[in-house]
């Protein structure tokens, strides 16, 4: 890939989009549009996370990428080639040793620092679509502050399944002002967000917005007062190759004695417990 | 309790226009347009500078031939249609000094959904025809602030009884009902939060005449026991009739005639007047 300038990008386009995220930084969970490039890769497959990772990685950085909790996905390792082979940076699967944390529908379980940004890939980025379909409208709503339709989405799942049945993607408060979607993660990563050390930054190339989750923001998962939010159930749960328990888990069947285990979805953790063990 | 005489809503030369207006018709002069209309520009002016004041429990009727601007003067009430001029007070808005017209979306928001109640002619408009019904409802004490699920749905279930919804209905979409039961729905959420003040656009007009008893019953006795100011439209001034002690009627976008219903009826002054109680007869 040498006919590439370094990082895909010419230098103009890097710096549109670090404008984009700059003012995404200034205002936590405010989408900023920004013109989506076309890449080597379909829109949808993480387009948005690619173009914020390629517009900011630098020669020193070491990059790490997931989806959805594995390193080797084939998703994530083309993902990956991309920018090791645009850049000639270092890959690692160590969250730890990452500067730059590219992930689809996960935030590790390994606490993120000061000096690591998180790059999350956001299929859908408007927390107020599924109610609201036309742009112009939700634009509005947000500049009023008006997310009345996010509650009554959650209002609907509590008449449906008695509680709150977001699988993932579960709306959050961004520093009291904007209603955010937080991707797909799951519930039991939102906590993750609120007040993180690192700078999570959140991409959708499809639908050309970048908003941002700034170091040490507060960010409040809604719920109603007599329906708190919680967390998937992941206590009593213990990782079969690890021994881990209070992270989360994939939970597998053994088709040999007829039963459940659970083992940690995030595998670079999981592998990393194992490794301070022996 | 504060002074019965004073109007719970002041609405003054309030008017809207659809499109920008020319040299011939900006005068507003009766020879230079047709009707509401300027054959000129194609502007539409649905409602010329209406003035009207709505009392503590009290129906006012507005009745009108079909495009009089009756709908348009609802919404720009409603805050859907943003006036092209005019002013409109609130006695439950800052003491009704402020101008509601001019005030930011934020607030138009605010008084939306703490001081008044819509019950818009096309069901549609007024209701998410695929959110069950009881969702419908809690919509709008949601956005008056409320976070509380049980009280929510304590509230729209007593609120759907009160309608005559059955209880065993509540979690169905109002797509699924009949039109007179869409139209109890809306009533049933415009109440929900005890707004002071309730517009009611056609609520009766569609429905079989059976059906429509029954809306009318229906808004009576809200009347009655809550004692909420309501402005009432319709075409029908037979619904007119039924359930206001004042009305105005409108013609292309203006008011040509206002008073007590009853002497509307017997004494009609205008000729679009006399002809609409000579039709009633
Ligand atoms: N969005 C719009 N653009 C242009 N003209 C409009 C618009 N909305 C309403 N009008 C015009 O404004 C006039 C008043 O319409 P409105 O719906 O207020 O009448 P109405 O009295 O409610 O009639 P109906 O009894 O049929 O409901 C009509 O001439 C209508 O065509
Ligand atoms: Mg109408
Ligand atoms: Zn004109």
């Amino acid at each position: 890939m040498n006919n590439y300038n370094f990082a895909f990008f010419d230098e103009g386009s890097k710096r549109e989009i670090r404008r984009a995220t700059l003012k995404a930084i200034a205002l936590p969970g405010y989408q900023v549009p920004f013109a989506s490039r076309e890449m080597p890769i379909a829109r949808g497959w993480g387009t948005g996370g690619l173009q914020l990772t390629l517009s900011l990685v630098g020669k020193n950085d070491r990059l790490k990428v997931i989806d959805q909790g594995s390193d080797e996905s084939v998703n994530a390792v083309s993902i990956k080639k991309l920018v090791i082979g645009t850049t000639g940076i270092d890959e690692t699967d160590k969250t730890g040793e990452a500067t730059l944390i590219q992930s689809r529908h996960r935030i590790p379980e390994a606490e993120l620092r000061e000096d690591q940004i998180l790059v999350l890939q956001v299929p859908i980025p408007e927390p107020l679509r599924e109610i609201e379909p036309s742009e112009y409208a939700t634009k509005r709503l947000h500049a009023d502050k008006e997310y009345s339709g996010v509650w009554l989405m959650l209002f609907e799942q509590i008449m449906a399944h008695g509680s709150v049945a977001t699988g993932a993607d579960h709306p959050v408060l961004v520093h009291d002002r904007y209603v955010m979607a937080p991707s797909p993660i799951p519930r039991f990563d939102n906590p993750k967000l609120d007040h993180s050390q690192a700078l999570i930054l959140l991409g959708a190339g499809r639908e050309k917005k970048i908003y941002a989750v700034p170091p040490y923001t507060k960010v409040v998962s809604l719920a109603f007062e007599d329906y708190p939010f919680e967390v998937e159930r992941m206590a009593e749960r213990q990782c079969r190759l690890c021994g881990a328990a209070g992270v989360y888990f994939d939970e597998l069947f053994d088709e040999k004695t007829n039963e459940k285990y659970y083992q940690c979805n995030d595998v670079s953790y999981c592998l990393q417990t194992r490794i301070s063990l022996s | 309790m504060s002074n019965p005489e004073e109007p719970v809503l002041v609405v003054k030369n309030l008017r809207k226009q659809f499109g920008s207006g020319c040299t011939n018709c900006l005068d507003l002069k009766e020879e230079s347009l047709e009707g509401n209309y300027c054959p000129v520009c194609q502007t539409v002016y649905a409602c010329r500078d209406i003035s009207l004041e709505l009392y503590p429990g009290e129906i006012l009727g507005v009745v009108g031939e079909s495009g009089s601007g009756k709908s348009t003067l609802m919404r720009c009430l409603y805050f859907d249609e943003a006036v092209t001029a005019g002013q409109g007070y609130i006695k439950d808005y800052k003491d009704g000094q402020k101008n509601i017209f001019t005030e930011t979306s934020q607030q138009k928001r605010y008084i939306r959904n703490h001081v008044l109640g819509m019950v818009y002619q096309n069901p549609y408009q007024g209701l998410r025809m695929g959110f069950s019904s009881i969702g419908n409802i809690a919509e709008k004490l949601i956005a008056a602030g409320n976070r509380n699920v049980g009280y929510m749905t304590d509230r729209a279930a007593g609120l759907l009884e009160k309608v005559n919804i059955p209880i065993y209905r509540m979690l169905e979409a109002p797509g699924k009902f009949s039109g007179g039961m869409q139209q109890r729905v809306q009533i049933a959420k415009a109440l929900s939060n005890n707004p002071p003040i309730l517009f009611l656009d056609e609520v009766t007009t569609g429905l079989d005449l059976s059906v429509q008893a029954a809306v009318l019953d229906l808004i009576k006795i809200i009347q009655r026991e809550l004692a909420i100011s309501m402005l009432v439209v319709s075409h029908d001034l037979s619904v007119i009739r039924m359930l206001s002690e004042r009305t105005i009627v409108m013609l292309g976008g203006k008011i040509i005639e206002q008073g007590l219903t009853d002497q509307i009826l017997e004494d009609p002054q205008h000729p679009y007047t006399q002809q609409l109680v000579q039709s009633l007869l």
